[in-house]
C-alpha cells in the first residue's frame, strides 16, 4: 500500500522548512523512525524519522525546497494490502495507472491496415507527408512573442525566490537567452554544492548567498517586526550580591555538579518566577485574541555557529537553580553543535538573551514572535553608585547591570512591563551571600 | 499473452461481458448477421441469439431511446452508433434524457448504458465518416465519456462501462481498429473510469492527448528523444471526468505543456486541460500551454491532400515539440 510521508509539525510557530539531505533513496527499505531526511527549520535542523517500515519509492520534496509543515514529502510502500473499496473492480485495475506500460501492452502499429467500410484502399498520407510548415496547425495563440521571451516564467521567478538566486546573474540557455527552469535548477545546485556561500562579484562588490538558516532568521526577523508593534523598556539592576554570591559557590558547584556556574541560571529562575506573577508577559497575540500561556518556557538565545538559535527550557518556574543550570548546559551545547532535538526547539513562551556575555550595556532586542516579550541581561559594570547607608546617603562601587525589555504592545502597556521588570529586578537584587539558591 | 487489434479487444470484450452478465444487451444498425459495420459485433448473435444481439431500424434517436428504457428497466444495454457522425440526431436521448436519469429520479432510476462510438479521421472518410463529436458529451454533467486507445485500454474501458450504473460513450477511434495491435491479458479485469495514464515517461515536457493521437505522439516522442529532448505523454483515456490530479502532477513536474487533438482546439477538451493546468501550476509553469490540433474548419477534407494537411501528424508534433522545448 502506498503510505504517503508528510513533514512533521514540529512547533507552533513553524509553518515551512527547508528540505535538507535526504538520508534514505527510493527502493530503499526503510524501518520505522529510521532517520529519513534532514530538515531546516527557522528554529532547528532535525532528521525526520520514517513514520512506518517499508519500502522509500518517491521522493517530492528535493533538497534546498521550502515545504509546508503537513506537506506530502515522500511515499513509501509499506507492503500492507490496501483494503479494497470497489468491489465491482478487479484487482489487476487498481494498480494500471501507477506505471508506464510495456511497449507491447500500448501496442504496436499495423503497416497497410484496412480502416474499415469507407476506407477502401488509400495511402496514409498522415504518416508519410513531409514535414509541413507548422503555421497553420498549431494554435495561434501559442507563440510566444518575442518581448515575452525576456519575461521569466512563473517556476523561474518562483524557484528564484524560493533559493535566493539572482536571475540577473545567469545566463539563460533558453529562446533568446530566456533563462529556463533548468537553468535555476542548475544555479540552486551548483550553489548548494560548493562548501561556502556562493558569492558573485559585481562592480567590486562582494555579493553573499545567504544560506537557508541565515534567510530563515531574516524571515523570522522581518515577520516580527512587521506585525508586532514593539515598545521597549529598561532598568538598571545592582547585582553585586549575585556576584558575590556566584564568586563564592562556584568552586563547589563546579565539583558538586560538573557544571561551570553562570548567572544565566539565577536570571532564569527569577525571570520565571516574574512571569509567573505577570502571565500577560508569557502570552501571545493570536487571531486578535491574547492568549496566556500556562506553561513557563523561556527559549535562551544561543549563538551558534551557522546562526542564531533558540533552545527552550522547559517549565522553567518548575526547576531550582541547579536543575536549570544542568537544563541550561544541555541544551546550549546541543544548539552549539547543531544537534537540537524537536522538544528543544518548541514550546517557547518567552526569551531570554544574554547579550552581556558580548558587552553590550544596553540593547533594544527584536521579540521572537508570536511571543509577546524579550528580555535582556546586559554586561555586568562596577561603577559609582548613590546608595543609602543606615539612611545616609554615600557614593559606593556597586555590580551594575542593565535589563532591558521589548514587548509587544498590542498586549502589554507601559504599566504592566514595569511591574515585570522590577519583579525581576527585585527578584535579583534580592540574591546575596546569604541566598540558598543551589 | 494473446496480442489483439483494438476492434478484436472490443469484440472480445463484448462476448465476455456477456456471457459474465446475462442482462446485458447489444442492439445498433446491422449488429446481428452483419456482425456490425466494422465487425466488432460479429458472431454475437449466432452466441446469443436475437433477443440480446438486436438489429434497428437506421434511426440513432431511437437506438439511444431504447436503450435508455432497457436500462432504467434493468437491463445493460450496449448502444452501437454505426459511425460518430449519425449520433447528432441522438443528442436530446443522451444529453437531454440519459444523463439525467439519476438526478431526474432522485436517484431512485439509473441508465447504467453504454453507448460505443467509432469517431475520428485520418480514414478518408469525408465529411460524414471522420468526425470527432467527444466536445458535446463531455461538457454534459452526467454522461462519462472514454476513448481508449489501446487495445488493453479498450478492453478494461468497455468492461468498466458496461459495469458502470450510468451512461457511459465509449469513443473508440476507428483508425486504431485495425492499425493498433497490443496485448490484452485473457483474464478479466477494467480500468476506472477518470484515470488517465502515462504512456512515456519524460522531463522535458509533458504531451496530453487522447485516441489515435496518442500513438501520433510516441511516434513524435521517439524523433525528439534522437535529437535529445525527453517527452512525457500523459494518455487522457477519459475526457469526463477528466484526471486533473494526473494532468497537474505531470504539467507541474515537466513545466510545459503540449496538448495535441484530432478535434478543432476551440472549446474543446484541450481548452478544458489548458484550463486545470493553468488553474492548477501557474507557478511551475516554465513555458506557455501550447496546443496542437487542425485548422478551425467545418469538416476533416475528403482529398487525402488535404486531409493530411488537416491532421496532426507525428511531424507536426514532432514541430510543436522542439518550439516548445527550445523556449
Amino acid at each position: 500500500m502506498a503510505f504517503n510521508i508528510e513533514l512533521p509539525h514540529v512547533g507552533e510557530s513553524v509553518t515551512e522548512a527547508v528540505i535538507g539531505k535526504w538520508l534514505k533513496s527510493p527502493g530503499d527499505q526503510v524501518e520505522k523512525y529510521d532517520p529519513l531526511v534532514e530538515v531546516i527549520t527557522d528554529k532547528v535542523n532535525m532528521d525526520v524519522p520514517s513514520p512506518e517500515s517499508g519500502i522509500l519509492t518517491k521522493i517530492f520534496a528535493v533538497e534546498g525546497e521550502t515545504v509546508l509543515m503537513g506537506a506530502v514529502i515522500a511515499e513509501m510502500d509499506t507492503g500492507k494490502v490496501e483494503a479494497d473499496s470497489s468491489s465491482n473492480q478487479t484487482a489487476p485495475a487498481a494498480q494500471l495507472s501507477a506505471e508506464t506500460p510495456p511497449p507491447n501492452r500500448i501496442g504496436t502499429l499495423v503497416q497497410g491496415a484496412n480502416v474499415g467500410p469507407t476506407g477502401g484502399e488509400f495511402t496514409d498520407t498522415s504518416l508519410s507527408a513531409e514535414t509541413p510548415s507548422n503555421t497553420s496547425s498549431a494554435s495561434g495563440s501559442s507563440t510566444p512573442s518575442t518581448t515575452r521571451q525576456k519575461g521569466f516564467s512563473p517556476v523561474v521567478t518562483r524557484l528564484a525566490a524560493q533559493h535566493g538566486v539572482d536571475l540577473a546573474t545567469l545566463v539563460g540557455t533558453g529562446l533568446g537567452g530566456r533563462v529556463t527552469k533548468k537553468d535555476v535548477l542548475a544555479a540552486v545546485d551548483q550553489g548548494s554544492n560548493s562548501a561556502s556561500p556562493t558569492t558573485v562579484s559585481l562592480d567590486g562588490d562582494e555579493i553573499i548567498e545567504p544560506s537557508a538558516i541565515r534567510r530563515m532568521i531574516a524571515d523570522h526577523m522581518v515577520k516580527s517586526m512587521s506585525e508586532i508593534p514593539h515598545a521597549w523598556s529598561a532598568v538598571e539592576v545592582d547585582v553585586t550580591g549575585m556576584v558575590e554570591w556566584r564568586t563564592q559557590n562556584k568552586a563547589k558547584f563546579q565539583s558538586e555538579h560538573g557544571i561551570h556556574l553562570t548567572y544565566l541560571p539565577i536570571a532564569l529562575a527569577v525571570v520565571a518566577s516574574a512571569l509567573k506573577a505577570n502571565p500577560r508577559l508569557n502570552s501571545r497575540w493570536s487571531d486578535g485574541k491574547i492568549i496566556i500561556k500556562k506553561s513557563v518556557n523561556i527559549g535562551v538565545a544561543v549563538a551558534a555557529e551557522e546562526g542564531l538559535v533558540v533552545p527552550v527550557v522547559h517549565d522553567a518556574n518548575e526547576a531550582n537553580v541547579v536543575g536549570l543550570a544542568q537544563q541550561l548546559d544541555a541544551i546550549v551545547s546541543r544548539a552549539r553543535s547543531g544537534n537540537m532535538t524537536i522538544s528543544d526547539a518548541q514550546g517557547g513562551t518567552f526569551t531570554l538573551n544574554n547579550t552581556g556575555s558580548l558587552g553590550s550595556v544596553w540593547g533594544g532586542a527584536i521579540i521572537n514572535h508570536p511571543q509577546a516579550a524579550i528580555l535582556t541581561t546586559e554586561a555586568i559594570v562596577k561603577r559609582p553608585v548613590v546608595i543609602s547607608n543606615n539612611g545616609e546617603d554615600v557614593v559606593a562601587v556597586r555590580s551594575m547591570m542593565n535589563i532591558c525589555l521589548s514587548f509587544d504592545h498590542r498586549i502589554v502597556d507601559g504599566a504592566e512591563a514595569s511591574e515585570f521588570l522590577q519583579a525581576v529586578k527585585n527578584g535579583l537584587e534580592a540574591v546575596n551571600l546569604e541566598s540558598e539558591l543551589a | 499473452m494473446a496480442e489483439q487489434t483494438v476492434i478484436e479487444a472490443v469484440r472480445q470484450t463484448m462476448f465476455a461481458e456477456m456471457r459474465r452478465d446475462s442482462s446485458v444487451i447489444v442492439l445498433g444498425e446491422d449488429v446481428g448477421s452483419r456482425g456490425g459495420v466494422f465487425l466488432a459485433t460479429d458472431g454475437l448473435i449466432d452466441e446469443f441469439g436475437e433477443n440480446r444481439v438486436i438489429d434497428t431500424p437506421l434511426a440513432e434517436s431511437s437506438i439511444c431511446g431504447v436503450a435508455i428504457g432497457a436500462a432504467v428497466n434493468g437491463l445493460r444495454p450496449i448502444a452501437e452508433i454505426q459511425f460518430a457522425d449519425f449520433i447528432w440526431p441522438a443528442i436530446n436521448q443522451l444529453v437531454g434524457e440519459a444523463s439525467k436519469v439519476r438526478y431526474g429520479t432522485n436517484g431512485v432510476k439509473t441508465a447504467p448504458m453504454t453507448v460505443r462510438v467509432p469517431y475520428g479521421g485520418g480514414v478518408r472518410g469525408g465529411l460524414y465518416h471522420s468526425q470527432s463529436i467527444e466536445v458535446l458529451f463531455a461538457h454534459t454533467p452526467g454522461l462519462s465519456v472514454v476513448a481508449p486507445a489501446t487495445p488493453y485500454d479498450a478492453k478494461g474501458l468497455l468492461a468498466s462501462a458496461i459495469r458502470t450504473d450510468d451512461p457511459v460513450i465509449v469513443l473508440e477511434h476507428k483508425r486504431t481498429y485495425r492499425l493498433v495491435k497490443g496485448e490484452v491479458p485473457a483474464e478479466d479485469y477494467t480500468i476506472p473510469i477518470g484515470k488517465a495514464e502515462i504512456k512515456r515517461h519524460g522531463t522535458d515536457l509533458t504531451i496530453f492527448t487522447y485516441g489515435l493521437m496518442l500513438h501520433y505522439s510516441l511516434q513524435a516522442t521517439e524523433m525528439a528523444a534522437a535529437i535529445g529532448i525527453d517527452v512525457e505523454v500523459l494518455d487522457l483515456r477519459t475526457l469526463r471526468p477528466l484526471d486533473e490530479e494526473s494532468i497537474a502532477e505531470s504539467a507541474s513536474r515537466t513545466g510545459k505543456a503540449l496538448i495535441v487533438q484530432e478535434d478543432t482546439p476551440a472549446v474543446s477538451i484541450s481548452s478544458e486541460v489548458a484550463a486545470i493546468i493553468g488553474e492548477r501550476c501557474f507557478f511551475d509553469l516554465d513555458g506557455p500551454i501550447t496546443r496542437l490540433g487542425p485548422p478551425e474548419i467545418p469538416p476533416m477534407p475528403f482529398s487525402p491532400i488535404q486531409e493530411a494537411e488537416f491532421m496532426p501528424s507525428p511531424e507536426k508534433i514532432l514541430t510543436a515539440i522542439k518550439k516548445l522545448a527550445e523556449i
